[in-house]
């Protein structure tokens, strides 16, 4: 995306030392500045953003210390490329509570949110644009959800395998896949799907899908952002409040800035043709080119003495199938992301890989006899002792690594250390751990510091140090 | 099984191609028609001067179906005489059988009747004798044909169409009920199938197991069922395997979709440029009327022959006209109009966009517009006649005037200067006493079958006798023939709906407001999910717009109950017969066990208000009595925690809305229902756990009620 895309503010729900990432989250390194490919995971959510030449940006951080860190690495790395402005929101309350605490700050006429956990290569800049063409209230993005393809190679693999992807939303759409209809989260996944008749006699058609995942990308009108927040005070996740309310509400708005009175006259062709029918014309003879949002309120203007129905719009931006689209807010998710990022979507990582596909860092010292195979990564200043093995991990900065190690669909962060004769299966070790001698490893997350005793053989474990507060 | 011996047969014969069959149902097992289906079964009503059975025939044919089983009922003998007496007994390769029935009153004992017969032997078209359609059967049957390859559950192919897109336009064209429905995008399956859309409803319940097996459904709302069906022979036998199935969609196909036991499977297929339509109302038949004069059934249409129909000219604005017509050159004769054989049109007449049959006598200055004037009809001078159907051998006297939706059945006559009011139905013979249309509200229309036997040995007759009778009566007029029938209750909202007269202005509003009123109960209902935050729109918005809506809520399901529970109050019914007969209304407005419960608490509530008080504890008092007296039959209804819980929360509906009169008296109630054994601790405590997310204007009772729920947590040992 060349084109500048005016006025859109950017807000990046960047989370901060969320619970479902415990232990490889630390007060040191809260979840944006997790590593992916030995790059804080925010910083993939700030280069799309910039590439898109979407430049104004918030980043908001859950918790003071956190922002603090937020804002010095951000500094430090995009002071001459980006405008952002790090904002500390309070804990636990939830995307909607952090985007309220920010909300008035906002000026421009309409408001990309995004999850700043978010891996993708889906510019948010055509979300923007669809957002602009409907003139909507909220445009989605959506993309589908990741199959079990992933978790092939993955570490947790057998688990997983059998199993259909795993069902994150229910979507409705109408046949032009262009508006939202109908969405269900979290547990409503798993009940039965009801849907309004009202919006279904309105649309006539309506595709629910189960196969596509709310992205945390979203376009907002601001008014309609600020009203809503402001009324709704107990709306805490934009995901299962937000969005929700103004898709069900779209035909019967009860936002005030907003209304069937934003007529537009560049509707996409498709959606008239469907929609504009005789229906109108021979009844009430007044019908236009218009979505179905506008037929059905000036349906009701029409002959009705009805107060005018007002309707906002929801849209989605579905991206292709071919796109990347994950989000961190697991430890299995971070695991996969690191794997995908190096090997899969290796465009996404911004480095250059070697002819056996993988990337080690000219300053990183390999042993004798040791290979470290495709889809790999060797921070730099790491060292490897003598005929070690590492196959499709990610291993950090200045790792210390013995002789006869096994590494295998592990992430290691920087400064780790590894004994002699160790082996690290689909693994998270995490900064400043110090595994000692023979340590067998499978499945574990290890948090930052810990110590590992030598000979230990630990399995599907998650060890981390005690807090010492 | 026999069936088993024939599907062997089948299985050698599919491989040679066996003779294609269809099922016509010349009775349609419902009034709708009425009062004309009194005198004439349905199928030989001319539709467009020609009976519709001959359209459905005549597509049979030309679609390559070579045996056709004719399915007679009512006036089963008008039928058999008319297809012995037409050509259709005579056409080589087409082979017209007819199947005489005295007693089937639905279409699931007509096909239980025809798989005693052991005729079918393969996939057969089944349809109805008021089918007109001109679509080609072949990629239907070809995929039902691969279908049923690959998977032998797949045993109906559902032909169906895209209806005009508009909300309205859908309910309104052909005046059918609402039709929703989930189709797997990839294989066509029918996964839902919701007609007769309960308009107080204003969501649609999806199971959740559906979308587990297909990763996308589409709903829809814009289609239209044909009810033209290509089945295999199994569905015989499923119709015989379960002998309460009677309606083909309502029983046959929900059940073959909601209790899936056999893994069968129903699919569609969608038409896109071929006409299909059933004649089940009036206002089906004026829109299938026009659809054909507007050629839109071509080869189907009036100038083209085929059954023994007269010979009419096409002229220009889609007019029709019989060789022999005496018009005067006054009359104006407008635009997609027919007129029959042998009409005479008197001076300055007009007639527009109606079908005048065959020797019709109409005077000068009559205006027609929009009407079906049947065969041998005398108009006289002055008539106006509007969206009307008149029948054979009417009489409208001079300066008569019909209103829109007028129905004359046969030989009526209609006094000078009368003035039928709309949507009146007029016959000869008196409406038949509803002893039978108020108990059993679903299968009212199967009764009526034998009513309609019953009432035509009385038209054996002679004309005279049945003439002479009423004539005093002249409802309709000084010398005035017929009796004007009067609608039933509950059948105003019907009428209009059906009616061939257009929709008033109003009545299209209302349609609109009940969507209004969806999208309202809606966000009430959405209200009640347990998401996080708080999803009920500002209580000020919901309350000033919904305040007509709020006795939509109370289902009809409700009423009933309630009106069955106070007819066993007042008439002392034993509790047993009490529980029998609401079972059968659960089962007929297919609602859970928990909204019987509700339903039934209501009622309770209801009856306890219904002797004067003054004071709360008097309140209170009559409670006690009441509940002592019907606690028995509400907790046969509260089997599992779950229904008592939606009674606690019914209870807080009633207070907070129909009976404000409890709201200071919840928790002495609540503890009078515990301590008689109708509430259970548990039911009270999960019901007290589970408010206690909801935001604070929700738990008002909550709080009334805490120091009960505190003494239930915490003796709950000793008090046992």
């Amino acid at each position: 995306m060349s084109s500048p895309v005016m006025d859109f503010q950017v807000v990046v729900l960047a989370g901060g030392a969320s619970k479902n990432l415990v232990p490889i989250v630390s007060k040191e390194v809260p979840k944006p500045l997790l590593p992916v490919a030995n790059r804080p995971v925010l910083s993939y959510v700030l280069e799309l953003l910039e590439s898109n030449n979407l430049k104004d940006l918030i980043v908001a951080v859950e918790g003071k210390e956190a922002a603090l860190a937020v804002g010095g690495w951000i500094s430090s790395v995009y002071v001459d490329r980006l405008h952002v402005e790090v904002a500390a929101v309070p804990e636990d309350v939830g995307t909607a509570g952090a985007l309220r605490s920010i909300v008035h700050h906002l000026t421009a006429d309409d408001i990309l949110v995004v999850s700043g956990d978010l891996v993708c290569d889906v510019p948010p800049g055509a979300v923007a644009a669809a957002h602009r063409r409907h003139d909507a209230v909220v445009t989605s993005l959506l993309c589908s959800t990741p199959t079990s393809g992933v978790s092939e190679t993955g570490s947790s693999g057998g688990k997983d395998k059998a199993k259909k992807p795993k069902r994150c939303n229910i979507i409705g759409l109408d046949p032009t896949r262009q508006f939202l209809l109908y969405v269900a989260t979290g547990s409503e996944v798993e009940k039965d799907v009801r849907v309004q008749k009202g919006i279904l006699r309105a649309v006539g058609q309506m595709e629910i899908r189960a196969d596509l995942m709310d992205a945390h990308l979203y376009a907002f009108k601001r008014s309609v952002l600020q009203e809503v927040l402001d009324q709704k005070e107990n709306f805490q996740s934009i995901k299962k409040d937000l969005l929700p309310y103004l898709v069900r509400s779209q035909l019967r708005s009860e936002l005030s800035s907003n209304g069937a009175a934003h007529a537009e006259e560049t509707w996409n062709e498709k959606l008239t043709s469907q929609n504009n029918q005789s229906f109108f014309s021979q009844h009430l003879a007044n019908a236009t080119k218009q979505s179905f949002h506008e037929l059905y309120a000036s349906g009701l203007n029409g002959s009705a003495p009805a107060p005018a129905s007002r309707t906002h719009k929801c849209c989605v931006y579905i991206a292709e199938n071919s796109k990347y689209c994950a989000r961190l807010n697991s430890l299995q998710a971070f695991n996969d992301i690191n794997r995908d990022v190096i090997g899969e979507a290796s465009h996404l990582s911004g480095y250059s890989f070697s002819v056996h596909n993988n990337i080690i860092d000219p300053s990183a010292e390999l042993g004798l006899k040791t290979t470290v195979g495709p889809q790999c990564m060797l921070g730099e200043g790491s060292q490897l002792g003598d005929k070690c093995s590492v196959k499709r991990s990610v291993i950090g900065r200045h790792c210390r690594i013995g002789s006869n190690v096994k590494i295998v669909n592990s992430v290691v962060m920087n400064h780790a250390t590894i004994g002699d004769g160790s082996s690290v299966q689909g693994s998270v070790i995490c900064s400043n751990v110090q595994l000692q001698e023979r340590v067998i490893l499978k499945d574990c997350m290890v948090g930052a510091g810990y110590v590992v005793t030598a000979g230990n053989e630990i399995k599907g474990e998650s060890l981390a140090r005690k807090e010492k507060s | 099984m026999a069936q088993k011996k024939g599907g062997s047969r089948v299985s050698e014969d599919t491989e040679e191609r066996h003779i294609l069959q269809a099922i016509l149902l010349a009775d349609s097992f419902a009034q709708k028609f009425r009062p004309i289906t009194l005198e004439r079964p349905k199928v030989l009503l001319p539709l467009v001067n020609i009976p519709m059975i001959d359209y459905s025939l005549a597509w049979l044919e030309s679609a390559g179906v070579e045996e056709v089983f004719v399915f007679c009922c009512a006036h089963s003998k008008q039928v058999i005489n008319y297809l012995e007496n037409s050509q259709w007994l005579n056409i080589p390769k087409f082979n017209v059988i007819t199947i005489e029935s005295h007693d089937s009153v639905s279409a699931g004992d007509a096909l239980r009747l025809i798989y005693d017969r052991n005729v079918i032997r393969g996939d057969f078209v089944l349809i109805s004798g008021d089918t007109v359609s001109n679509m080609s059967l072949t990629q239907a049957l070809l995929e039902h044909k691969e279908r049923r390859k690959k998977d032998s559950n797949a045993v109906m192919t559902m032909v169906i169409k895209k209806s005009k897109p508009s909300p309205l336009t859908l309910q309104t064209r052909l005046g059918n009920d609402e039709l929703f429905m989930a189709i797997d995008p990839n294989t066509q399956q029918l996964l839902y199938y919701e007609d007769k859309a309960d308009h107080l409803k204003g969501t649609l319940s999806l199971d959740k197991t559906l979308l587990a097996d297909n990763p996308a459904v589409f709903l829809h709302n814009d289609k239209q069922d044909c009810y033209i069906d290509i089945c295999s022979p199994e569905v015989l036998s499923l119709f015989t395997d379960n002998f309460d199935y009677q309606h083909l969609r309502r029983h046959f196909v929900k059940g073959l979709l909601v209790d899936d036991i056999m893994g069968y499977k129903i699919f569609t297929h969608e038409i896109h440029s071929s006409y299909a339509a059933c004649v089940d109302n009036f206002r089906s038949y004026d829109t299938i009327s026009k659809d054909i004069m507007q050629r839109w059934t071509y080869p189907l249409v009036p100038d083209v022959q085929f059954s023994g129909n007269c010979p009419t000219k096409l002229e220009r604005q889609g007019m029709y006209k019989a060789s022999d017509i005496r018009q005067s050159r006054s009359a104006q004769i407008g635009p997609f109009t027919l007129v029959g054989n042998g009409t005479t049109v008197g001076d300055h007449s007009k007639i527009s966009n109606s079908v005048i049959g065959e020797g019709c006598t109409i005077g000068s200055n009559v205006t027609i517009e929009g009407s079906y004037i049947w065969s041998n009809v005398t108009i006289q001078n002055g008539c106006q006649i509007r969206h009307a159907i008149v029948c054979d051998g009417v009489v409208i006297k001079s300066g008569a005037v019909l209103e829109p939706g007028v129905i004359l059945s046969f030989k009526v006559i209609i006094g000078p200067q009368y003035v039928v009011p709309a949507y009146s139905k007029v016959s000869l013979l008196p409406q038949p006493t509803k002893q039978d249309s108020d108990e059993e509200l679903e299968y009212a229309d199967n009764s009526s079958v034998e009513n309609q036997s019953l009432l035509s040995t009385m038209l054996d007759l002679p004309n005279g006798e049945v003439t002479s009778k009423p004539s005093e009566s002249s409802e309709v007029g000084i010398s005035g023939v017929g009796y004007i029938w009067s609608v039933c209750e509950g059948g105003h909202e019907e009428e209009w709906r059906h009616s061939i007269a257009p929709i008033s202005a109003e009545k299209l509003i209302d349609l609109k407001n009940v969507a209004q009123a969806d999208l309202d109960l809606l966000t009430q209902d959405a209200g009640v999910l347990p998401t996080s935050g708080e999803l009920k729109p500002d209580s000020d918005i919901a309350n000033s717009e919904d305040a007509d809506t709020e006795d939509f809520r109370d289902d009809s399901f409700d009423k009933e109950v309630e009106a069955t529970f106070l007819r066993a109050v007042h008439e002392s019914v034993e509790q047993d017969h009490v529980i029998i007969e609401i079972n059968s209304l659960r089962l007929s407005y297919n609602v859970p066990f928990s909204d019987c419960a509700g339903a039934i608490f209501y009622s309770v509530m209801k009856l306890a208000t219904e002797t004067p008080f003054t004071t709360n504890s008097e309140l209170y008092r009559t409670t006690v009595n009441v509940t002592t007296k019907w606690g028995g039959l509400l907790k046969h209804y509260l089997q599992t925690i779950d229904e008592e819980i939606e009674v606690i929360m019914k209870f807080e509906e009633i207070c907070l809305e129909s009976i404000k009169e409890f709201a200071p008296l919840f928790a002495q109630i609540l503890h009078l229902l515990y301590d008689k054994d109708i509430l259970s601790e548990d039911a009270i405590i999960s019901w007290a756990s589970e408010k206690e997310g909801a935001d604070e204007s929700d738990k008002i009772f909550l709080k009334q009620s805490e120091t009960f729920i505190q003494w239930l947590k915490e003796a709950p040992e000793e008090d046992d």
